[in-house]
């Protein structure tokens, strides 16, 4: 069977590709120490020798419109094409085109229909920047097959926290148990407090410090039974309008366990947002 | 009341760069078009088949002629569709970094929790 060589939960920041490949005047003030933490960042998934990439995330508005929106949604197709117009525009995103591991696609859509998930798929998936952003920060090479799984954290009606939570404990089961010797790394970003189009926005810090510290913990520390406890999709809202997208952070706690501590825990307080990076490893650390 | 057609308006437009300078430059003219050729348009389906009942009313019209985003905040329109088409309108005239972003922000500071509903 297939092993989880690495669960990788992180922010996704859409100007770190500018910011860390700007030079000269351009480059803002906070660059080099980012770039320091997304390479060592980098080193913990590239330590963990993965074969595949199961990639969450959360499509803005791109291919996923209020005409027919899925609630979670898995890629299966050969090559996915990569980043939008209005991702380039505003955030100076480069295209790209990622290779699919359909035979994974496949077993996902499979097991987790079988699961009780009525998970959607897309044969023909361009995807955004929730997943483009952690193949720059994490594997730029881009040169890993990928599964894409998208999340609805954005048009209500949502699913609920808990939701979140059990797909990602059946996705650790369902990449466990599909036949291949490969090795999979799961890969999700979502967001701390953050708010998009309101009055908080671009502020010094996140729109709530305090909610990203709580936050920073309950992953850390695996700690869902508390997380569930405080998290609702009412409650969401106080810390930022875009906070929903935690709820990806959630799903990612569930695909590495319940009380299972991160062995890599990392944050940069930005303006507009605090960044965090996370990642456990199911097997133990891997040697150098 | 429609959230869904002022969202469709604020995508549709978004991810077309024409229409993005159109709307900068002329907006009652572009919204008006807009609303006559492209509002009924069903989007994920073949060319040739629309829809028949989207219109705005006339506060919705009025809040889009007049790029109004304090407005579409309050109309419950989808604030990161606003946001990213009003960048795109004018961060370009920023004399500083996030200048457009910060004054965005600011506008809309009378508003307190819980915000408008933004659910379709």
């Amino acid at each position: 069977m297939a092993s989880i060589v690495a669960v990788i939960a992180s922010t996704h920041h859409p100007f770190y590709y500018r910011a860390s490949t700007a030079t000269g005047e351009d480059r803002p003030p906070f660059a080099d120490e980012w770039t320091r933490k997304i390479l060592a960042f980098r080193e913990t998934l590239t330590r963990a020798r993965p074969d595949v990439l199961v990639m969450v995330g959360s499509d803005h508005f791109h291919q996923l419109w209020l005409d027919n929106m899925p609630q979670f949604l898995v890629g299966k197709a050969p090559h996915y094409d990569a980043n939008w117009y209005n991702e380039e525009r505003e955030f100076g995103l480069p295209r790209m085109l990622l290779t699919g591991q359909e035979d994974l696609s496949g077993h996902i859509l499979r097991a987790g229909l079988d699961a009780g998930f009525d998970l959607a798929f897309s044969n023909e998936l361009r995807i955004d920047h929730s997943i483009t952003c952690p193949i720059i920060t994490l594997r730029p090479e881009a040169d890993l097959p990928i599964v894409p799984i998208y999340t609805n954290i954005f048009a209500p009606p949502l699913p609920q926290p808990k939701r979140f939570v059990q797909l990602g404990q059946s996705i650790r089961d369902i990449v466990e148990s599909w036949p291949s010797h490969l090795r999979v790394a799961v890969i999700g970003t979502g967001h701390l407090s953050l708010e998009l189009g309101g009055p908080r926005q671009f502020g010094p810090h996140g729109p709530d410090p305090e909610f990203d510290r709580r936050a920073v913990e309950w992953i850390a520390n695996g700690d869902l039974d508390e997380c569930l406890r405080e998290v609702t999709l009412d409650s969401l809202h106080s810390p930022g309008n875009a906070t929903h997208g935690f709820m990806d952070f959630m799903l990612m706690m569930g695909v590495a366990g319940a009380g299972v501590k991160a062995d890599y825990v990392d944050t940069l307080d930005l303006f507009h947002t605090m960044e965090a990076y996370f990642t456990w490893y199911p097997n133990g650390a891997p040697t150098a | 009341m429609s959230r869904y057609l002022l969202n469709k308006f604020l995508f549709t437009v978004d991810r077309d760069p024409e229409l993005v300078e159109r709307y900068r430059s002329e907006p009652r003219e572009l919204v008006a078009w807009w609303e006559t050729e492209r509002a009924n348009a069903v989007l994920n389906c073949h060319t040739g088949e629309a829809s028949t009942w989207l219109r705005f009313d006339d506060v919705e019209r009025e809040a889009l002629a007049t790029h109004d985003h304090v407005k579409l905040f309050e109309l419950g329109a989808h604030p990161f569709l606003t946001l990213t088409l009003f960048i795109a309108l004018f961060e370009r005239d920023n004399t500083e970094p996030l200048e457009y972003q910060k004054s965005y922000g600011a506008r809309l500071a009378h508003f307190s929790m819980p915000y408008p509903d933004i659910a379709t």
